[in-house]
């Protein structure tokens, strides 16, 4: 009576679809989902062996490799400056967390359509003009590729809030006994930083990597927002879900390929997840 | 020495409103281009010269965003309000009624009905959006609203974070209240349900924000335009043909003002919800 719906919900919309799934990944299934054709593995191969699928993993890694570590250095940045404020704490909280409340769309079509806009009228391009510069085509450009650019500050920009709030309620929680302590061995600046603060951050810090590393591995909705434009999306930076995207529900509807795909994907992350897991024992803390 | 550590204080202090300064003018100039160009006049917005404030404000902007027949905003706000307020009442209620069970109630698999349900924890919705889209379509829920809201009612990480959190509720009260002669369902609705509204509202409002900007399975579910959420409405403007570039923006302004509002009378129960569901296992 508690535990039942959710359990029954759970097993008919998350285990039965990835079940069906696995299965679908072994046959050739193009606009149906009850296939006949068997084709064992070769779905597996045909996405391993697919520069596309592989340029999409790639993609993924130079995100994640940026993205990962300058939103834990600017939110815990962000999270160490206003923690120190006395004066307008909450104000400085609120606009840095703000964002949040916003969606990648908006965020999508602010970055796109305003401020870096390829013409003249963009903001970006506003303030070159003002430098005496040429415009530049942030979006249309691939040498060098400035749409880098225009999706990590979007992305910067909405999350940064969310991870600051997390290190703010963890930089409370360190005892000022322990600073108290440190300043009578004449500990100052960054030696207090470098051996309370950021120690005493541990299990906050791995969880952040964790969860940045998830979204960023995740990431869809800014790709496609700021990438695509009149229907058609460009054949480079395409992060793994976008291009499952295109794969399974593109034109064709290839599900047997778009499965194969997903369980990929799927085993990629858990893997990630239970090794980080394991290594710093965030699953511990269930029991 | 004092009055050395005080000057470095104060230049400190200093660097530090100079750094927050910096970054808030950063954070607010989205916002304030959005407002600005919301109510502009496309022609001046796309003009070269840069205009700080609209040279015409244009209000009619606003009643433009729900008259455009291509786009059916009006439309799309309806689904966006009824699939965020179904989906989190439902998250609610069957996730904390599961959390409750499985904090408090035994019997016999309840270890494996707890395993069933983190396991799920390790794997994002969004990368199994193929697999659950077969399964959507072959119940024949493409482009319905029911297809938009169902999958989205089991979150297992709520399911967890009720559990932990009704550990953490003290015991005594409830076996008072079963003493009194009420049954565990009882006991639920009476005494844990109206002693929780705090941890409610902070799980609630993350998952109507979560839900109100999903983006990918409204996506892949909301095929015929009148199953599209705002987020669809306003991907599909911008994507797509050319535009009236002040009006799109309007219509951002209106797809945000109901979070906006909501951060402005809500904002202590949405940190709540981030320091909550941002570190299940700290």
């Amino acid at each position: 009576m508690f535990v039942g719906p959710f359990v029954l919900g759970l097993v008919v919309f998350i285990y039965v679809p990835i079940i069906w799934s696995a299965y679908l990944s072994f046959f050739s299934a193009y606009n149906t989902v009850t296939p006949t054709t068997f084709v064992g593995f070769g779905n597996y191969l045909d996405m391993v062996r697919d520069p596309a699928f592989r340029s999409s993993l790639g993609t993924f890694l130079v995100f994640a490799a940026f993205i990962v570590p300058t939103t834990f250095v600017l939110s815990l940045g962000t999270a160490l400056l206003v923690s120190r404020t006395r004066v307008m704490q909450a104000f400085f909280r609120s606009v840095f967390f703000l964002p949040v409340a916003c969606s990648y769309v908006v965020a999508a079509l602010i970055w796109k359509m305003s401020i870096f806009s390829g013409v003249r009228f963009g903001l970006a391009n506003t303030i070159l003009g003002w430098l005496g510069r040429d415009p530049v085509p942030f979006l249309s450009l691939t040498h060098p590729p400035w749409y880098w650019l225009v999706i990590v500050t979007a992305r910067l920009w909405l999350q940064i809030g969310f991870y600051m709030i997390l290190f703010l309620a963890a930089l409370q929680r360190i005892s000022p006994t322990l600073y108290e302590a440190a300043a009578i061995d004449g500990a100052r600046g960054w030696q207090v930083f470098r051996w309370i603060t950021l120690p005493q951050l541990r299990p906050t810090s791995t969880a952040v990597i964790l969860l940045l590393l998830i979204n960023a591995f995740q990431a869809f909705d800014e790709f496609f927002n700021i990438l695509s434009t009149f229907g058609t999306y460009p054949p480079y930076a395409r992060p793994p879900l976008v291009y499952l995207y295109y794969t399974a529900l593109g034109q064709g509807q290839d599900f047997g390929h778009g499965s194969a795909g997903a369980v990929i994907l799927t085993l990629i992350i858990a893997i990630v997840a239970v090794v980080q897991g394991r290594l710093t024992g965030i699953g511990r803390a269930v029991d | 020495m004092a009055i050395v550590q005080d000057r470095s204080q104060r230049a400190g202090a200093v660097g530090r409103y100079a750094a927050l300064g910096l970054g808030t003018l950063l954070f607010l100039i989205p916002f304030y281009l959005l407002v600005r160009n919301a109510l502009m006049r496309d022609v001046d917005l796309t003009a070269p010269d840069w205009y700080w404030l609209p040279p015409h404000w244009q209000w009619s902007n606003l009643a433009g965003v729900f008259d455009d027949p291509a786009v059916p905003m009006g439309r799309a706000l309806l689904n966006s309000v009824a699939i965020s307020v179904v989906q989190t009442a439902g998250v609610l209620v069957l996730s904390g009624l599961a959390g409750y069970g499985l904090a408090r109630i035994p019997y016999r698999f309840a270890n494996a009905v707890f395993y069933t349900i983190t396991a799920t924890l390790l794997i994002p919705a969004a990368v199994t959006f193929v697999p659950s889209f077969v399964l959507v379509s072959s119940l024949g829920w493409v482009s319905t609203l029911r297809g938009l809201i169902v999958p989205g009612l089991f979150q297992a990480l709520a399911t967890f974070l009720f559990r932990q959190f009704f550990l953490s509720f003290p015991k005594e009260i409830e076996e008072a209240a079963q003493i009194d002669g009420l049954s565990y369902w009882g006991v639920f609705w009476r005494v844990v349900v109206p002693n929780s509204a705090g941890f409610a509202a902070a799980i609630g409002t993350i998952t109507f924000i979560g839900s109100w900007n999903a983006f990918l399975w409204p996506l892949v579910i909301g095929r015929d335009p009148d199953s599209w959420t705002v987020q669809i409405a306003l991907s599909t403007y911008l994507t797509a043909q050319k535009v009236d570039l002040a009006q799109l923006f309007m219509a951002a302004l209106v797809a945000i003002l109901p979070l906006l509002l909501m951060f402005l009378f809500l904002q202590r129960w949405i940190v709540e919800g981030v320091e909550r569901t941002g570190i299940a296992g700290d």
